[in-house]
Parts: C-alpha cells; sequence; structure tokens
C-alpha cells in the first residue's frame, strides 16, 4: 500500500509543462485569455496544480475546450460555467461566492473587525487603569535603604 | 466577561480539532469529485458503436428505460478488476449497460472484450472526449446511473466493487423500478 | 550492529526525556532544588542520545546498508553522497529523528546558556520541552521506525525521487524544522509561564532569541524551497498556495507577529499575555503543518507518502500539546498581571496593529486551506480554494501592514508623535508616489497592483532609512559623532534595519516578476528563435548526455541581445534510471534585474522541440530580499543584549536611546 502510495506521489511531481504549442490558439489576445482562465481551472487528476501547469491528459482535454468555448465566442465567466457546469464547483480554483463559502469570503475580514474591536477595547481599558499611587516619604526612605541613592537607581 | 475572552481560543481549537478527526475518517477521499449532473438530464450525446452494423448511440437509444453508462478502456487494469461485476449485473438485474470507450483504440477495445467476454448491450467510441467531458468523467472507469426520464441519479468513479453494488447501486434501482 | 545501536539509543532517549519532562516539573512545585537540576543532565543526555541515533541513521545511507527498510525505500547505491546524506531526511520517518534531534538541540541550549533563568522557570521550561520530545519520540518508535529492517535485503535501493536530488532541496528540510522546532521553545516557555503563574523580564527577554532564531530560520527554509520550487520545477513561479507550502507560511505569519509582540513584552511589560497565546498558536501552527503534511488529509503535491494512521497520532500530540495549553492558558492567563499603559498612537500601538493584521492573514491563510475539508466534514459538497482566492483576500491586508511598517519605528513607546513621524517620512512618501506613478506609466498595460506594491517597497525602505539615518544622526550632527553612533549601534537595530529593507527589497522582485512575467512557448527546430522580454532564445541543437544516475537531452540555446550572442543556455531533459522518471533542468540566467528561463519540452518526433522561454523580470530581487531579512535575523541574534539573562544592573545610555 505505501508502495503504490510512493508510486502515486512519484507520478505526482513529475513537473509541470502545460500547455504545447499544438494547442495554442492563433490570435494572442485569445490565447492569453486561454491561460489566464486556465490557471484558474483545477487539474482533476493532478495534486493540487491547474490545468495550465500540468501535462496530464485530461489537463490537455479541459485546455482544449477552454480554447473552444473561446473561439466560439464565450466569455471568461461563459468559460467557467460551461466547464463548473459539468465538473461542479471543484474544478474552480477560485471558489464561487455562494451561501456554502460565504464564511471563506468574508471571514477575512470579520476576523479583522472584530481583532480590531477587541484591541480598541483593551486599549480603552487600560488608558483608565489607575497609575501607580506615588510613594509617601516613609516609603521612599525604605526604598532608598534598599536600593542605594535615586541617582545611581534612575541612571539604569 | 473577561473570563470568557481567555476561553475563546481553546473552544475554537476544539471545533478545529473536531474537523481534523472527521477529515482522517478513512472512508474520506480528499481527491474525490462529485458529480454536478446529480438529478439532471444526462447530456446531450451521440456517438457512433463499435460494431458498424449497430446504430448510433445516443439519448434516444437509452431512453425510457433504467441504463448504466460505464466509461472504459482497454489500457485501464481497473476497469478489468471490475469487469466480471459488470458481466454479474448484466445478467442478474437485466440491466443494460452502455459502454463508452475514452481515449482507446477500436482495435484494443475489440481484443479486449474478446478475452474478457462483453458485459454491454453496446458499446460505443467517444474519439474526442467530447462526450466524456459533458459528462463530468476525469478518468476510468467512470458508472452512471440513468432513469427512465433520462436524468442521472448516482455516478461513481472508480472501479465497482460488491460493497457499493451491495450498499448503494442495488437499492438504488429497486427505488428507480418503482 | 550500529543500527541496532541507534534503535537502542532512540529508545533511552524516549525513557529520559520521560524523566526529564516529570522530575524538574514535580521539583519546581515543590522547590526541590535536587529534582529541578535533573534538568540540565537530562537534556544533555537526551541530545547525545538522539544525536547517536540520528548518526546511526546517516551512516546507514551513506554505507548503502539496504536491510534498513528505511534506506532501501529511499536510497540507491549510484546516489551522490551529498544525496545518500538527504535522503536521511528526504523521507516521513527520517525527517522525524531529525525533528526530535532539533527538539533535543534546543533544549540542551537552554541547558547550557540559562544560567541566568530562574531555576524553577528554567526546571518547568526544559520539562514542557522534554514533553514534547516525549511524544515525538513515542510517535517515532510506534509508528514510523526508521530502524525497521528487511530480511532478506534488497540488493539495489528504490533511490531518492529525483526531484528532491538537488542542494537547495537537500538544506530546505533542515531549516524548517530549525524554525518549526524553535517555535517549540517559545511554546515551552509560554507554558512553563502559564505554569509558573507570572511573566517577568527575564522571560520576555528569554522568549526574543529563540523567536529570533527561529524567525530566521523558517525565513531561509522557505525562501530555499521557494527558490528550488523556481528553478526546479519549470514553470517560473516561486509560490502556489499549496496547502503544504501554507503549512510553512502560516507559522511565519505568526512568527513574525510573535516576534514584534515579545518585543513590546520585553521593553515595555505589556501585550505578556497576548505574546503568550501568540507563542502557543505559532507552535500550534508548526504541529498542525506537520499534521497536514504527513495525514493525507488534503491533496498536495508535496506530501510525504500518507498514511492515516500516523495521522491520527500526530492529531492526538496535537490535541494533547495544544488543547492542553490553551486550556492551561484559559485557567491562568486571567492572573498575570497587567503591564505598560499605552496610547494607541506609539510604537507599542503600530506593533498592536501588525500583530493584528499578521494574524488576520495568517487566519485567512489557514481558512482557505482548510476550508475544502470543513465544507467536506459538514457535507455541503466541496470546494477548491487556489491562489485566486489568497490573491483576493492576503493581498489586501497586507497593503495597510507595508504602510504601517514604515511608520511605526519612527513613534516613540508609551505615547508617540505621528505628526512628527509623518513630517519626517515626507520624502519617503514623495518618493514612493514617484515610484508609482513612474510604474503606471512605463507599465500601462500592466496590472494596477504593480504600481502600489513598487511604491509600497519604495516607502518602506525610504522610511526605513530615514529612521536609520536619524538614529546615527546624520546630517544633523558632526560626521565624527554620526560615525561613533553608528558603531556603537546595538546590533539588534541593525537587524532591524536590513530585515525591514530585506522585506521591500523582496516585495519589489515579488510585485515584478507577478506582475510583468512574460511566458513564450514554441516548436523550434535548429536555428529557430522565440523572442522575449527583449532577447531572442534560439535553438542551436540538441544533444544527448550521460549522468551519474539518469541520462538527458541537452539543448544549446543561444541568448541573443540583437545581434551578439550574450549567453548560452543548456536546459535538459533528465531521466532519472531507477525511478524512471522524466525532470526537467531548466536553463535560468540571471541579470540582476531579471531572469532568462529556458525550458526544454518534447521533441515532435519530425526534428522540432518545444522550447518555453520565461521572461521574469525582478525576480532575482525575491532570492535578494529574502537572503537580507536573513541577515538581519542573523546579525540581530548576535546582538549582546540578548546574551543577557536577566536586566543588571549596567549603563544603557546607546540602549534607552535606541529603544
Amino acid at each position: 500500500m505505501k508502495r503504490i502510495l510512493f508510486l502515486l506521489l512519484m507520478l505526482a511531481t513529475t513537473p509541470a509543462l502545460g500547455v504545447e504549442p499544438a494547442e495554442m490558439l492563433d490570435d494572442p489576445v485569445l490565447e492569453t485569455r486561454a491561460r489566464e482562465i486556465g490557471r484558474e481551472l483545477r487539474c482533476l487528476v493532478c495534486q493540487n496544480e491547474s490545468i495550465e501547469d500540468s501535462n496530464a491528459d485530461f489537463a490537455r482535454d479541459l485546455r482544449l475546450v477552454v480554447r473552444e468555448r473561446l473561439l466560439a465566442g464565450d466569455s471568461d465567466g461563459q468559460v467557467f460555467d460551461y466547464i463548473a457546469a459539468r465538473y461542479g464547483d471543484f474544478v474552480l480554483l477560485q471558489p464561487p461566492v455562494k451561501p456554502a463559502t460565504w464564511a471563506l469570503w468574508f471571514a477575512p475580514a470579520a476576523i479583522l473587525i472584530v481583532g480590531g474591536f477587541i484591541a480598541f477595547f483593551y486599549l480603552r481599558g487600560r488608558r483608565t487603569a489607575p497609575g501607580p499611587v506615588p510613594l509617601s516619604a516613609a516609603e521612599r526612605d525604605r526604598l532608598d535603604a534598599l536600593t542605594g541613592p535615586a541617582e545611581k537607581r534612575d541612571a539604569q | 466577561m473577561r473570563r470568557l475572552i481567555f476561553i475563546l481560543p481553546l473552544a475554537l481549537f476544539g471545533v478545529i480539532a473536531a474537523y481534523f478527526v472527521a477529515g482522517l475518517d478513512p472512508a474520506r477521499d480528499p481527491s474525490a469529485v462529485p458529480s454536478a449532473l446529480i438529478d439532471r438530464p444526462a447530456p446531450a450525446f451521440a456517438l457512433d458503436p463499435l460494431d458498424p452494423a449497430a446504430p448510433v448511440l445516443d439519448n434516444v437509444a437509452i431512453a425510457g428505460q433504467i441504463a448504466l453508462v460505464n466509461f472504459f478502456a482497454s489500457w485501464c487494469l481497473p476497469c478489468r478488476v471490475e469487469h466480471p461485476l459488470l458481466q454479474q449485473l448484466a445478467q442478474e438485474q437485466n440491466l443494460p449497460i452502455y459502454g463508452i470507450v475514452y481515449k482507446d483504440e477500436p482495435a484494443a477495445i475489440r481484443r479486449w472484450l474478446d478475452d474478457l467476454g462483453n458485459p454491454y448491450a453496446v458499446v460505443a467510441v467517444d474519439p474526442d472526449s467530447r462526450t466524456a467531458i459533458d459528462f463530468g468523467v476525469y478518468g476510468v472507469p467512470e458508472t452512471y446511473v440513468i432513469d427512465r426520464e433520462g436524468r442521472i441519479r448516482f455516478r461513481f468513479a472508480g472501479p465497482l466493487d460488491p460493497m457499493t453494488i451491495e450498499n448503494i447501486l442495488l437499492p438504488l434501482l429497486t427505488t428507480l423500478r418503482e | 550492529m550500529i543500527v541496532e545501536l541507534g534503535h537502542y539509543a532512540l529508545v533511552l532517549a524516549l525513557l529520559v526525556s520521560l524523566v526529564q519532562a516529570s522530575v524538574p516539573l514535580a521539583g519546581a512545585a515543590r522547590r526541590e532544588p535536587g529534582w529541578m537540576a535533573v534538568a540540565v543532565p537530562a537534556s544533555l543526555l537526551l541530545l547525545a542520545l538522539v544525536t547517536v541515533a540520528f548518526l546511526a541513521l546517516m551512516r546507514a545511507y551513506i554505507v548503502s546498508d539496504f536491510s534498513v527498510a528505511n534506506v532501501a525505500d529511499n536510497s540507491h547505491v549510484s546516489k551522490p553522497l551529498l544525496y545518500k546524506i538527504a535522503g536521511v531526511w528526504g523521507n516521513h520517518e527520517g525527517s522525524l529523528v531529525l525533528w526530535v534531534l532539533m527538539l533535543a538541540i534546543f533544549g540542551a541550549a537552554v541547558a547550557l546558556f540559562g544560567r541566568n533563568l530562574p531555576a524553577t522557570l528554567k526546571a518547568r521550561v526544559l520539562a514542557v520541552q522534554a514533553m514534547i520530545a516525549f511524544g515525538f519520540l513515542l510517535f517515532t518508535l510506534f509508528a514510523s521506525n526508521p530502524f525497521a529492517r528487511f530480511d532478506p535485503a534488497p540488493v539495489a535501493g528504490g533511490d531518492l525521487n529525483p526531484l528532491l536530488q538537488d542542494p537547495g532541496l537537500a538544506f530546505h528540510p533542515p531549516l524548517l524544522y530549525l524554525g518549526y522546532v524553535g517555535f517549540s521553545m517559545t511554546f515551552s516557555f509560554a507554558v512553563a509561564a502559564l505554569i509558573e503563574g507570572r511573566i517577568d523580564a527575564a522571560w520576555a527577554r528569554w522568549v526574543r532569541p529563540w523567536t529570533l532564531a527561529a524567525w530566521t530560520a523558517l525565513t531561509a527554509g522557505i525562501g530555499l524551497g521557494s527558490w528550488w520550487a523556481y528553478y526546479e520545477l519549470g514553470w517560473g513561479g516561486w509560490w502556489y498556495w499549496d496547502p503544504v507550502e501554507n503549512a510553512s507560511f502560516m507559522p511565519w505569519l505568526l512568527g513574525t507577529a510573535l516576534l514584534h509582540s515579545a518585543l513590546v513584552a520585553e521593553k515595555r511589560d505589556a501585550l505578556k499575555s497576548w505574546t503568550v497565546l501568540l507563542a502557543i498558536l505559532t507552535f500550534a501552527m508548526s504541529l498542525i503543518g506537520t499534521f497536514l503534511v504527513r495525514s493525507g488529509i488534503l491533496t498536495s503535491v508535496h506530501a510525504f507518502a500518507t498514511d492515516p494512521t500516523r495521522g491520527l497520532f500526530i492529531l492526538l500530540l496535537l490535541i494533547i500539546a495544544i488543547g492542553g495549553a490553551l486550556a492551561l492558558y484559559a485557567w491562568r492567563a486571567p492572573t498575570l498581571g497587567a503591564g505598560g499603559v499605552f496610547r494607541p498612537v506609539s510604537r507599542e500601538g503600530a506593533l498592536l496593529l501588525n500583530n493584528l493584521l499578521l494574524v488576520t492573514a495568517a487566519a485567512t491563510v489557514f481558512l482557505g486551506t482548510f476550508y475544502p475539508l470543513f465544507l467536506d466534514a459538514l457535507g455541503l459538497g466541496t470546494v477548491s480554494v487556489g491562489p485566486p482566492y489568497y490573491i483576493a483576500t492576503f493581498v489586501p491586508l497586507m497593503l495597510p501592514l507595508l504602510l504601517a511598517m514604515g511608520v511605526g519605528p519612527l513613534l516613540a513607546w508609551k505615547r508617540g508623535d505621528l505628526a512628527g513621524a509623518l513630517s519626517r517620512l515626507v520624502i519617503a512618501g514623495v518618493c514612493a508616489l514617484i515610484a508609482g506613478i513612474a510604474v503606471w506609466w512605463w507599465k500601462s498595460d500592466g496590472p494596477f497592483m504593480a504600481g502600489i506594491g513598487i511604491a509600497l517597497a519604495v516607502w518602506i525602505a525610504g522610511a526605513t532609512l530615514v529612521e536609520f539615518f536619524g538614529r546615527i544622526g546624520l546630517g544633523r550632527i558632526a560626521p565624527r559623532d554620526t560615525l561613533m553612533r553608528l558603531v556603537h549601534l546595538p546590533r539588534g537595530t541593525f537587524g532591524m534595519t536590513l530585515a525591514h529593507l530585506g522585506m521591500a527589497i523582496a516585495i519589489v522582485g515579488m510585485t515584478g516578476s507577478s506582475a510583468w512575467k512574460e511566458e513564450h512557448i514554441a516548436i523550434l527546430e535548429s536555428g529557430g528563435s522565440i523572442a522575449a522580454g527583449g532577447y531572442d532564445y534560439r535553438l542551436d541543437a540538441v544533444t544527448r548526455i550521460e549522468g551519474p544516475n539518469y541520462w538527458a537531452y541537452r539543448a544549446q540555446i543561444s541568448l541573443l541581445d540583437g545581434n551578439e550572442v550574450v549567453a548560452l543556455m543548456t536546459p535538459e531533459k533528465r531521466f532519472y534510471r531507477v525511478q524512471r522518471m522524466p525532470t526537467t533542468e531548466a536553463a535560468i540566467r540571471t541579470t540582476g534585474l531579471a531572469d532568462h528561463y529556458a525550458v526544454l519540452g518534447d521533441p515532435d518526433g519530425e526534428g522540432g522541440w518545444t522550447v518555453r522561454i520565461y521572461h521574469e523580470p525582478l525576480v532575482p530581487w525575491i532570492w535578494g530580499g529574502l537572503t537580507i531579512m536573513v541577515a538581519g535575523g542573523l546579525v540581530s541574534l548576535t546582538d549582546r543584549r540578548l546574551r543577557v539573562g536577566a536586566p543588571a544592573p549596567m549603563r544603557r545610555v546607546a540602549a534607552s536611546e535606541a529603544g
């Protein structure tokens, strides 16, 4: 079992090479769009790579589909919808914003705001905290006796 | 109130740890992809059959019955492993299984079927994998259960095994037949 | 025989760690000096034993003793010596021994150099450290034994993954572990402080050097890994927000926050309870990272061969260590005294902002990494969280942090003069604006963020220099006095200046490479060329060559500036014989301002070869910036003030001016 896992690991670390010249579109604008879209589509048979970075057959198939759809005139959003309709949201490397992912998208701001409030209240609480009570004359004499004269002490 | 703030990190950690424990469930496969087409109509397709004399395999051909669609290839080892189970299913359940060839040569498929036997009602070839992509296939073997209205009800990625057939497939078929 | 010795040493180490974890702890509670004194010799003995085990394993690798299963799986007779040695930690079992070795080294260091530590604190710190070592040793011996034997032994070995046979990657794990385990030391200090029930000046002074050491090592480790990915993986990228990359980034973010928080705790006796919590959380991230990489709960290119039973063990360790520490925190932290007061606009305030943003950033990365798991566990389907998410959430958090980074060092402690600080920074702000506008004008077709990134980098560099020059009085006082101040400046100040400057340089590199990278792919025949970044890359020829454990196709590509051949680049496509894996060796030529990056692809069977050219502007600045940051950390570590255990009465004129 371990060997199989190990072999799978080796396959997974085959270095990414991605799009081949034969797949590329002639129109450079469309080709750039195709690559940008490809960078946001997950290769489902790889270990966390995009279809642009992988040389798996599946990745190649999807790259061709992306280019096909662009040639047919689809917008970027339409291409993503086309692929996601077939493979689900898992294929999108940028998670869609829907109720299940609200926590994901809004949490960073929420954490910042909550953290800010905590810090704010902490600072406010500290400002009203009483400062040290001044020493009485007797206490000051005792302090001098313990630590030596004030000048030397303050030089620290 | 102040005390509550100090308990917060521990509470949060507890929740996260619970998720980690759930994540270790051996039944969980982090790379498994759920199908996007469950309860949706099967995608439109029309494929040439392996046998030139047979008619084209398309949605009309599989309509009106409960059917299995199985994507496979001769170079695929797990397909070989699930093959006897498919034969068993075809016979015992009186279930038409339609085979779609994924990234393979017709000659190699014919040899493979001659060697192992042919459980399929019809075998069709998907030369550019477009139909596979329309179904959401990302590897072989994959098996789809399609009901009488032509909707996909179940997708299994990987070789079928007796437990899945016993616990999921057969009960589903029973439900669909009613 | 030596292997058995190593195994035995590991078992003995387990027993020693058990003693070290219990006796000094009890001794501190009962104020028994004899029991507490056990900690020091125990930690030294622990170090000796674990070193023996590690060396035994290393010897097995060097002599290619394939009767040891671990060696057989991961090494090969014909592997070069450096990679035989690096193979020791290039796999799961061996890397755990390295982990424990580092734990022991840090424990021994505290034992040896901790003469000024209060006895009870020292005993408790070493005891907690031993508890962690005990947990890991238990895990190693019972679930991941590197000394297990094969009988009969195989003749050849499985070889190390060729991607890992590389000098950069050979040193990446040790540096990373130095970082992770370094944070175990701050964790031990934090837990010891909670057990003690108080945090004082000695504690804060002691936490900082360990945080600094761990942070420096982690920065170097991450940088090395990133650099390796850049030149080895063949697509010219250096960060992918992969779960395992994030696993090292989260402790780094929290560690940076801890570094700055510990500063406040030491200098101003404030934010102590927060620093303790942060120390616990930083080590928690180290452990979670270890868990992530070895348990298989997330898919990643980097993961070790995974095994859920191992994952369970690590999770148990994680729950006991962190759950226990956080429970202790919930119980004891309220009794820790409140510290110094400060106004919101002050250096403490700026550092608090720093912490807020860094912790939020770490939480964001954590959320993104584990969200697919959370959704899946709740049965709500599954999503992928890739680079687009992090770019959309992480980058906006960094912008205010980078802005504050310029102002913070110029604010005084306790009560800062914001207007005064900003007035000193006008020139830095103006330079930043000019830089940003220049970028927008010159690269008007590039992304909008490029101008912001460069502007922020110039802002930080300018502000850091303003602060530094102000400190030495450049232009304000006589040059001789400036020189005197420069010479007597505490190293910690130099370190901070270097680190912040390094960060600015690295940001320039990151911005440039992300914004203006070019990718060109074509099939070339001999004599054909590709144009990229103002240069031409001409394929001259492809030949076949033989290497020590591989054979390869090597291409010769001429880099042309106009008609002049500026350089020859030789990318290779290698085939390692034992593992039968192809790898690409990219040819990279650095000009200091950009990288020329050539990769050889597959032949098309008709004499043509696929060639990929990447033009990577400013990438060398990333590595340069990171190196300067690490240098800053190292310089800070040599500061004499860090070697003093507890504040002793001494002349601190320079320090009070500086701090």
